[in-house]
């Protein structure tokens, strides 16, 4: 590396740095919701990248109305979509829970092929609604491009909005879980759900409740991916995989831990995927992942739950 | 909107079908008679005196029913217009519609019973390469007869497959030397997907970079298929500051790629980008926005300007809807139902063996390929031009080079492996 200044090599060492906590964010954002479901009540989540499909195409919907009726909003829809799609995710999301969710609550192996096949239905439904090829919003001409401190020093804009909006989301779902009685009445029924009926909370409200939260926020992880990624019917598989990775490794119950996770994962990968080819460097996080879960079955961070 | 405009082609066809048969009864019969069931149709396929059944296999659900949608498209519109226009020896052609569903061992299964049970004479379909080698097996063994769309690795030459799509080397090495002169290019980074097609087109590319072009690889990468974080990579690359970015990014990924190239302030105003991997499908979901001063080497682009094409974008429009594109692929398996209706009227049968035969006497030949001439080299892939276009705002490429003669296809390169 002789040949390159010193500027330079700090330039893209501070880029580095943001893409790994860019990373970090797009990982937090997609797991905070399954971390709620499948933390909270045990339900494992296989259509949870259909949620963020939902709002996806919800965010895409918008933005064809926007331009056909309102083009003079086209630089502020994107929040409305954001908010938009927290609300249709969150009310499918309701739905699904009083028609499929709420019956397999003591099955819980069951919800995984009960919500697998959730998904490939709703990726039908994505394929006959919106036709099977990829389509693309219109984003603000705000949210493109990047920003530059110094000549050399590009900050992807769509990534600190990313990065804005995981923040509050985390935020958000932090004074909702811990400072608000809703919030105690679902740690109550997650620690003992016989006993949190026993005193007058309403477990099978309380659960709807929290579905429907887990599915708005991938929702508004699925509007906020448009700017960074494809929006397609099978969008929503892309990022499976790597959501229950971040939950499972971060402890099931543990919202901290799916930070954390979420967290090491990125700076594991963006570091590795920097100096070794990418293939490479997802073997080798996963190898990582795989020997520290043989070390702590429960995850990084594990909450003392009575069975 | 695509349902309404399929039923109103379904009625549209209907009626023009009837009045087709009905008009031109004595003519098809004529024509029929000059071809008696019993001598164009020795090994049992499925022709009558007045049809002939073909199979059309692509993923209709599943992850590829995004790229394989259009595909089948144009064989259903070449096929129309083959019925119209009187038919294969006096046969109109009925269509069996099977799909794929975006796996493998249900390309092989749905082929079988294409061959098997339906006796069909020709079947157009596969996309992906690994579709491909799963339903080349049952067709080598039925001794069946499929019209590949794809532009593909390369590497095969089957005696029951027609590649209609180019393979590698005629996409890549036109395109590496039309950058190396024009734009004076010294230095590439190679970026693919990992899988095979990637793999071996950057094997080729580097090969001629470095033999033949006297250029340096800076730096090789692959990322996961469906990998949406390209953040490091790009990172990466700006550390090696190459003159050419060489790009065969697929599915989801390519989107993500541009988007996240484009908010990372490389665009196309700073910095040359070549890629074997976008055609008009994909940028629909990339955004024509993302793509502006990019550059694809293909060997045909929706804006090309002849009149083969207009008239094939028109058709295709009327036929799919307004707002359809018609990438690379779409037109390549728009050829299939041509080609093979030439090397059947030469043969003077429907039998594989014989159509095959004469497809590989080297002077089947379209004058009304949409891109432009192409004849049918004996290795049974096409000869055809390389185009470089440059991506505009609005989705659509302009063309900006051709190779100045049709490329000879060469499957097996030597030199290049």
């Amino acid at each position: 590396m002789g040949d390159y200044s010193i500027q330079e090599l700090t330039s893209i060492l501070a880029m580095q740095g943001f893409a790994g906590l860019s990373l970090f964010s797009v990982l937090l954002l997609m797991a905070l919701g399954l971390a709620i479901i499948f933390g909270q009540m045990g339900v494992i989540n296989m259509a949870h990248g259909e949620f963020m499909a939902i709002g996806a195409y919800t965010t895409y919907m918008l933005s064809v109305m926007t331009e056909t009726y309102f083009p003079e909003f086209l630089s502020y829809y994107f929040f409305f979509a954001i908010i938009a799609s927290f609300i249709v995710a969150g009310v499918v999301g309701y739905f699904i829970e009083w028609l499929l969710i709420r019956h397999l609550y003591k099955r819980p192996l069951d919800t995984l092929l009960a919500t697998w096949g959730l998904s490939l239905i709703m990726q039908q439904i994505f394929r006959s609604l919106f036709g099977a090829r990829e389509v693309s919003p219109t984003l603000p001409d705000w949210l493109m491009g990047s920003y530059m401190p110094t000549d050399t020093i590009f900050i992807p804009i769509n990534g600190m909005f990313v990065l804005g909006l995981t923040t509050l989301v985390t935020i958000g779902v932090f004074i909702l879980m811990y400072r608000s009685s809703w919030g105690l009445n679902v740690r109550a029924t997650t620690q003992n759900r016989v006993m949190s009926g026993a005193v007058g909370i309403n477990t099978t409200r309380v659960d709807r409740m929290t579905f429907a939260l887990g599915c708005g926020i991938a929702g508004v992880a699925g509007a906020a991916f448009t700017t960074i990624a494809s929006t397609g019917p099978t969008s929503g598989s892309l990022y499976i995989v790597d959501t229950f990775m971040v939950v499972v490794f971060g402890g099931a119950a543990s919202l901290f831990g799916t930070i954390a996770s979420a967290f090491s994962i990125a700076q594991a990968q963006s570091i590795l995927e920097f100096f070794i080819s990418g293939s490479m460097a997802k073997v080798l996080t996963l190898l990582t992942l795989v020997i520290i879960l043989m070390m702590r079955p429960e995850g990084l961070f594990s909450s003392k739950v009575r069975k | 909107m695509k349902h309404f405009s399929r039923r109103k082609f379904l009625g549209k066809t209907g009626a023009l079908l009837g009045a087709m048969i009905a008009a031109g009864f004595i003519s098809t019969s004529a024509m029929a008679e000059d071809y008696p069931t019993a001598e164009v149709n020795t090994t049992g396929l499925a022709v009558t005196d007045d049809t002939v059944k073909v199979g059309i296999l692509h993923s209709l659900t599943g992850t590829m029913a995004i790229s394989e949608t259009g595909a089948q498209e144009a064989e259903k519109l070449a096929i129309k217009q083959i019925n119209e226009s009187g038919g294969i020896l006096g046969r109109q052609i009925e269509i069996i519609q099977e799909d794929g569903a975006s796996d493998w061992p249900t390309f092989a299964e749905k082929s079988r019973k294409l061959l098997v049970n339906d006796n069909v004479a020709a079947v157009f379909g596969c996309w992906t390469s690994a579709s491909r080698k799963a339903a080349l097996p049952v067709f080598e063994q039925q001794n069946g007869l499929l019209y590949y769309p794809t532009f593909y690795e390369g590497l095969e030459q089957s005696h029951n497959v027609i590649y209609t799509g180019q393979e590698a080397t005629q996409q890549i090495l036109a395109g590496l030397d039309w950058v190396a002169k024009e734009k004076g290019a010294k230095t590439y980074y190679l970026i693919g997907s990992d899988y095979i097609w990637p793999r071996t087109s950057m094997k080729i590319a580097r090969k001629h970079i470095e033999n033949v072009l006297g250029g340096k690889v800076v730096g090789e990468e692959y990322k996961p298929l469906g990998d949406t974080q390209f953040g490091s990579v790009i990172n990466k690359i700006r550390l090696k500051k190459p003159d050419v970015i060489f790009a065969a990014v697929v599915g989801g990924s390519n989107v993500a790629w541009f988007k996240q190239l484009n908010a990372a302030g490389i665009t196309g105003a700073k910095q040359t980008l070549v890629t074997i991997s976008v055609t008009e499908d994909e940028v629909l979901g990339i955004g024509g926005e993302n793509l502006v001063g990019f550059y694809s080497v293909m060997k045909y682009f929706q804006s090309l300007d002849n009149d083969n094409n207009k008239e094939f974008v028109k058709a295709f429009k009327e036929m799919h809807g307004d707002d359809s594109v018609i990438g690379d692929v779409t037109q390549a398996a728009y050829l299939g139902p041509w080609l093979w209706k030439a090397a059947v009227e030469k043969a003077g049968s429907f039998d594989v063996d014989k159509v095959v035969a004469a497809s590989e006497e080297g002077d089947i030949e379209l004058t009304t390929a949409p891109e432009g001439y192409v004849k049918l080299h004996p290795n049974h892939h096409l000869w055809s031009y390389t185009r470089v276009a440059e991506w505009q705002k609005d989705g659509q490429a302009k063309v900006i080079y051709q190779s100045p003669e049709l490329i000879e296809p060469n499957p097996f390169p030597e030199g290049y492996q």
